[in-house]
């Protein structure tokens, strides 16, 4: 998680950068990641740290995959729908993991742990079927072997503290 | 075994280190070049070699350095595509894990031969762990004075940093990246100018892929004549790192002649078909190539020998599929993958793919109408019309569906449903 020192560390970037917009993304990705997700006030952040207008972060932010503009879990599933998994059975993957999370496609269990999304080959084909936690690549998956990497993050410490958030949502764990 | 090039120093679990990098030879090269060659000479070297871009339009990387102008304005800037995101393509992956310094030393030469003083390594967000690898060996490689001001007491300066993408297939493509590194919605750009004379803030711009710059170390230490013979074929040049993945044995990255039969990387390398899978077909370089069939089981894999089947060799992932695959469904899942993927700048792709998905769909579920076949053949060529090489690369599993599959499009249409599907 990103904290605020680093949002500050990108701030001095971006005033050392000749073309403070090329930092866009990863500002954006910095905001996401110190707020979980990037909001309209995230959006008008990064506008104003990088001075272009909200609406040019927007067209960014609704472009890429991996910016969210709705909030997500701590644990982002991406699943690989492309063609070498969907050879491998992707799709079994995929009702799989709705079964076991009690969630649709795009969103969010109640405990605020999982978001499963769908996504284009993550470039791991010979893994396949493969899918991506958190931008960590894991695969070939079997059934077995996904319950017990779900399962770990369950009972993770980062797990446990995001419950906690979730039960009491006041106490914020992250300092804006 | 064939010459271990671009892989020799692969290892099963970790990345060669800059010392292991070294004892096989690794910056070498950049030493030698640096003392005695001037920019002119390296890129009629890479000229004389005939190293076509591995990115996927085969594009001759000598051809594409001699466009920047002797007097072209600085600074200029170095640009490497690992965007790697056309589907069934992970080699840029491979190669990045297994020899970080040799994509590095890539780079140095390559800027020294445009005279680039800025590089930028464009990657894709999946490859994190591939952009943390590249940051800390760009730093060592900073370290040993291989990379930064006055490399190896020359005096040419090269400074590289990597680039995290945000995630979108078109990114890869040249003009939409620059877009991209500039913080612009990443729509692709119709030359002229070209990238070469007004690129990354309208300086001139040199891109190439991954593997493509990965070769230039080693051409540069042995010279475009090994080079052109490491190639089978009289057309090839240089290894090819092919990826292979689907019904085989044994997915995963080899490097081999360019011009080696598909046969033989399936049987050879790939550890066969899977147990009881029969070869039908395979896309023999990434989701936009068109499909290769039993006919074509022997051919010599390389550019020009794909060109006369009506081919690409593309990126050169191999996507095997068995005798159970539905030629419908897998188009039909290609083609998801590009309407979702379009950037939608131009009418003819943003609305021309999700119809060719409606009428695939439609076949695939037992919908579909004999007119429909004729129909898919008029989208297709509207298709070629668009603004980027997005939707002809679109269409090219398409156009193969219609050309060695039309007889399982048929059945589909008159059994009213998917004939590989239980009933
Ligand atoms: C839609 C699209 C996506 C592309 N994606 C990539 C990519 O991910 N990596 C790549 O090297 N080239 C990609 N290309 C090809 C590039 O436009 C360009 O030809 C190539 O990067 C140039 O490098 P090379 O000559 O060394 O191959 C793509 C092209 C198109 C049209
Ligand atoms: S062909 Fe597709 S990807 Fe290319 S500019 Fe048009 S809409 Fe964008
Ligand atoms: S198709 Fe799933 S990782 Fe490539």
């Amino acid at each position: 998680m990103q904290t605020e020192s680093q949002t500050e560390s990108l701030e001095k970037e971006i005033q050392a950068a000749e073309h403070p917009r090329e930092l866009a993304v990863d500002v954006m990705a910095a905001i996401q990641a110190r707020d979980g997700y990037l909001s309209d006030a995230g959006v008008a952040e990064a506008a104003g740290l990088l001075g272009m207008s909200p609406v040019e972060i927007e067209e960014l932010a609704t472009f890429y995959t991996f910016i969210y503009r709705e909030p997500v879990g701590r644990y982002v599933i991406h699943i690989c729908d492309s063609v070498v998994c969907w050879m491998e059975g992707a799709e079994t993957i995929g009702e799989h993991l709705m079964k076991a999370l009690g969630i649709r496609m795009g969103e969010t269990t109640p405990d605020g742990l999982f978001t499963l999304l769908p996504v284009c080959c993550i470039g791991y084909c010979d893994r396949a079927p493969a899918i991506l936690i958190n931008k960590k690549a894991y695969g070939p998956l079997t059934i077995g072997e996904l319950d017990r990497i779900i399962d770990g993050l369950r009972n993770s410490d980062d797990a446990n503290e995001a419950a906690a958030e979730a039960a009491n949502p006041k106490k914020q764990v992250l300092k804006r | 075994m064939y010459p271990q090039v671009l892989l020799q120093n692969r290892k099963p679990d970790r990345i060669a280190t800059l010392a292991e990098y070294q004892r096989s030879g690794g910056y070498e090269g950049l030493s030698r070049v640096l003392e005695a060659q001037a920019p002119t000479e390296v890129r009629q070297v890479l000229l004389d070699a005939i190293l076509l871009g591995r990115g996927g339009a085969a594009f001759p990387a000598g051809v594409k350095m001699m466009t920047v102008a002797e007097d072209a304005p600085f600074p200029r800037y170095l640009v490497c595509n690992a965007d790697e995101m056309e589907p069934g393509t992970f080699k840029d992956r491979v190669l990045i894990h297994a020899d970080p310094h040799q994509l590095i030393e890539g780079m140095a030469l390559a800027s020294y031969a445009v005279s680039a003083e800025h590089g930028i390594i464009f990657i894709r967000p999946e490859y994190e762990g591939a952009a943390r690898i590249l940051e800390r060996e760009i730093g060592i490689a900073r370290e040993a004075g291989f990379l930064g001001k006055n490399i190896l007491g020359s005096g040419f300066s090269f400074e590289l940093v990597v680039h995290r993408s945000g995630g979108r297939y078109i990114c890869g493509e040249v003009t939409a990246q620059l877009n991209a590194l500039e913080g612009r919605r990443p729509n692709p750009k119709q030359p002229p100018p070209y990238p070469t004379e007004k690129g990354l803030w309208q300086k001139p711009t040199v891109l190439q892929n991954v593997e493509t710059l990965c070769c230039i170390p080693h051409i540069l230490k042995n010279g475009a004549q090994w080079f052109k013979d490491l190639a089978l074929t009289e057309s090839g040049a240089g290894t090819k790192v092919f990826g292979i993945s689907g019904k085989v044995n044994r997915p995963g990255c080899y490097e081999l002649p360019m011009g080696v039969r598909l046969s033989e990387i399936i049987e050879e390398y790939a550890g066969g078909m899977k147990n009881g899978a029969a070869f039908k077909a395979c896309l023999p370089g990434g989701a936009s190539t068109s499909y290769l069939t039993q006919e074509h089981y022997h051919i010599e894999m390389d550019f020009e020998a794909l060109k006369k089947v009506g081919n690409r060799l593309g990126t050169g992932a191999i996507m095997v599929f068995d005798q159970h695959t539905c030629m419908v469904a897998a188009t039909l899942n290609l083609i998801e993958f590009f309407a979702r993927e379009s950037c939608g700048w131009c009418t003819p792709c943003r609305e021309g793919i999700p119809y060719i998905r409606d009428i695939l769909w439609r076949i695939e579920t037992g919908e579909g109408e004999a007119s429909d076949i004729p129909a898919l053949r008029k989208i297709c060529k509207y298709l070629w019309h668009a603004y980027c090489a997005f939707a002809p690369g679109a269409v090219a599993p398409v156009e193969g569906l219609l050309t060695y599959f039309e007889d399982e499009m048929t059945a589909h249409i008159n059994q009213k449903k998917c004939p590989f599907k239980g009933s």
